[in-house]
């Protein structure tokens, strides 16, 4: 208001671009270009961009000319697509079950007080800070046929008398990555169930014990209810990056053995990049798109729903 | 219902905070017993031991005749009222009160009767199916009191439940408290910072300080005889005045002298400060034991003050004013002629006067 004033009451009317930033229209617009274009450039473009693609017979090198729904068909009776539809619902909802799960427990172990509780709580959150791809190549060690920690320990102990061949049988690849997604994963739900956690008023835990609620009883009526919110956008956010995961099994697996560990991402890069079917690449890509799409409005609406209670 | 005896509790935090030091307490059956002192005195320490919510450092806490060290929260048959309500967000109102119920396997037509019963009394039916958010901070204040009543508890607990009320609510509510305390007679230990609550509220009051159980009484008997100078400045509003003071004898007495100040100590309060003939001491006076003198006062009860500032509260006046380098505050009657950097003569009533011992701090 005062810089109104004496800028009027100087006489100088300000610049004409200023002016036009003044309404609110034109600067909500010049905020947000950058913004759009941004979103554009990365997303809307290479989205679009893999939609004409899937819809055509390009390969590397070829142009390829519009061939419509034919890629689809050809993946839909695609016997390694199949397993890869399987692979990829089967990895996302064990890990998230199991993320979830430890994660909680974790959680509800850091929200007590001990000494050195921060130090631990920095330190959780490791496997999240460490790169995939270092990690990974980490656990590929441990798992490796020959120098296996893992299976040295279990033969130092006693529990096995001949080598386990983690990555070579294709249950035991499954489950290799599936544990590997679980110990990268967990520092995240742990983490994030924490500061949901530590939003639940110690007074309410308080009422309830006097209310006569055993240990277990408090947490199914007063801690998991309130929690649930927080809980729902951490498996939402997480339920997201699993499915559509790639560096972890392409770094272990590959996708091997025989196909057995693919997921969306790892086959639609085998099928596109690595023998140059662009256009089926992008075809499997996409098809990735609808079930996320599915799963990502349930969990909305059901996010919404607690919120409104 | 049942008495609460408290013997020789103490309270050591980690760290060595000595929160509650030797606090001994009988409360019969029935009573309302006000814990009250500043902030950091131990009350709400001394309440949660009660309640189970915090370990007893040593001492025995009985409930009945029942001691209940070591019971947990639920096996003392205790209710507590939270100073933020505690309500369960995520519940409606009805089953806020119906929860501690349901944990305890009563069955729905009973669980029901006593939620009616108690919403009842509260005045809060058409309030039953709402969620906590949706109430405001009186109506959350009787839910809290409704999940309270409804377990039909041997004792209720109260941890500063009115301080998130404004002013005119918690006036309200505290009548409203009060005759709910007469209706059920439940036993009840009550916990505020708020020395008008503590006054109004309790049949006793125990005014803690560091931890350490100050004086236990009931209202009167703290206001008229404070047991030592933290009691009489604590309780009482306006605050008593204190004069830092020297006793000295002559004229067939004993009076008490600072600069601008003289007063003769009335037979029965003399007599007890004899042995402080010499020494000092410090005066004390509550502001409506004061009043503007008239010619028929004598001169060894009154006192030349000049004024500061003159407030005007409607019922009464306050005049802060200046004796020698001590403030006085005097509460006179509301239409008094006095204006700022006036002179007046203040007289005391003569058996309103405290004396405490300077260095003890108590009362002599």
């Amino acid at each position: 208001m005062v810089a109104l004033a004496t800028s009027s009451a100087g006489g100088k009317r300000p610049a004409p671009r200023a002016r036009l930033l003044e309404d609110e229209r034109w600067l909500a617009f010049a905020l947000l270009v950058p913004t759009a274009i941004l979103l554009g450039l990365f997303i809307a473009y290479p989205f679009v961009k893999g939609v004409i693609l899937s819809l055509t017979s390009a390969r590397v090198g070829v142009e390829g000319e519009f061939v419509g729904l034919k890629n689809f068909v050809k993946i839909w009776n695609d016997g390694i697509f199949h397993v890869t539809v399987w692979n990829t619902f089967w990895y996302t909802g064990v890990t998230t079950v199991f993320k979830l799960a430890l994660g909680l427990w974790l959680a509800l172990l850091l929200n007590r007080h001990f000494r050195g509780k921060a130090f631990i709580r920095a330190f959780i959150l490791l496997p999240f800070i460490i790169p995939t791809v270092l990690s990974t190549f980490a656990w590929k060690w441990m798992f490796d046929p020959t120098f296996s920690v893992i299976n040295w320990t279990l033969y130092q102990l006693g529990f096995i008398t001949q080598r386990i061949n983690w990555l070579g049988d294709p249950d035991l690849a499954m489950t290799s990555i599936i544990i590997i997604n679980v110990w990268r994963g967990v520092p995240f739900f742990a983490i994030s169930l924490l500061a949901g956690l530590q939003t639940i008023s110690p007074e309410l835990n308080e009422a309830a014990a006097i209310d006569g609620a055993r240990p277990w009883q408090r947490f199914w009526h007063v801690t998991w209810p309130l929690l649930l919110p927080v809980t729902m956008v951490v498996v939402l956010f997480s339920v997201i990056q699993t499915f559509a995961d790639f560096q972890l099994v392409y770094v272990m697996t590959g996708g091997g053995p025989a196909n057995a560990t693919h997921l969306f991402a790892t086959y639609a890069y085998q099928l596109g990049i690595g023998t140059g079917l662009l256009a089926e690449g992008a075809a499997i890509s996409l098809a990735m798109f609808p079930f996320l799409f599915l799963i990502v409005v349930v969990q909305l609406l059901y996010i919404r729903r607690v919120e409104v209670r | 219902m049942a008495q609460v005896t408290i013997r020789q509790l103490n309270k050591v935090y980690e760290g060595a905070v000595h929160a509650v030091k030797d606090v001994n307490l009988e409360i019969p059956d029935r009573e309302f017993v006000v814990l009250v002192g500043p902030s950091g005195c131990g009350k709400t320490t001394t309440l949660r031991m009660v309640a189970g919510l915090e370990s007893i450092t040593s001492g025995d806490i009985l409930i009945g005749d029942t001691v209940v060290n070591d019971l947990a929260p639920m096996d003392r048959d205790i209710a507590m009222v939270f100073q933020n309500y505690a309500l369960y967000p995520h519940k409606s109102v009805y089953d806020n009160m119906a929860f501690g119920l349901k944990m305890r396997k009563f069955d729905k037509a009973e669980i029901d009767k006593r939620v009616q019963h108690a919403a009842d009394i509260l005045g809060i039916q058409q309030l039953l199916s709402r969620r906590p958010r949706q109430l405001s901070g009186g109506q959350r204040q009787r839910v809290a009191l409704g999940r309270a009543i409804v377990r039909n508890p041997q004792v209720f607990l109260f941890d500063e439940p009115l301080s998130n009320l404004d002013a005119k609510l918690r006036v309200h509510m505290r009548v409203e408290l009060r005759k709910l305390h007469e209706r059920l007679g439940t036993t009840a230990i009550y916990v505020t910072h708020d020395q008008v609550e503590a006054m109004t509220l309790g049949d006793r009051v125990v005014v803690m300080k560091d931890g350490l159980v100050q004086q236990v009484g009931d209202p009167m008997t703290l206001y008229n005889t404070p047991a030592n100078l933290f009691v009489a400045g604590f309780i009482g509003s306006p605050a008593m005045n204190f004069a830092n003071v020297t006793v000295v004898g002559g004229e067939g007495g004993l009076w008490v002298e600072t600069k601008g100040l003289k007063l003769r100590l009335p037979g029965a309060l003399a007599s007890r400060a004899a042995p402080l003939t010499g020494k000092s001491a410090v005066f004390g006076i509550r502001p409506e034991d004061l009043r503007v003198a008239n010619s028929a006062d004598p001169a060894e009860y009154s006192m030349d003050c000049e004024v500061e500032v003159v407030e005007r509260l409607g019922s009464e006046t306050l005049l802060d004013t200046r004796v020698g380098s001590e403030t006085i505050v005097a509460a006179v009657e509301p239409m008094v002629a006095v204006r700022a950097r006036e002179k007046v003569r203040l007289a005391v009533t003569p058996d309103r006067m405290h004396l405490f011992d300077a260095e003890t701090e108590k009362a002599v």
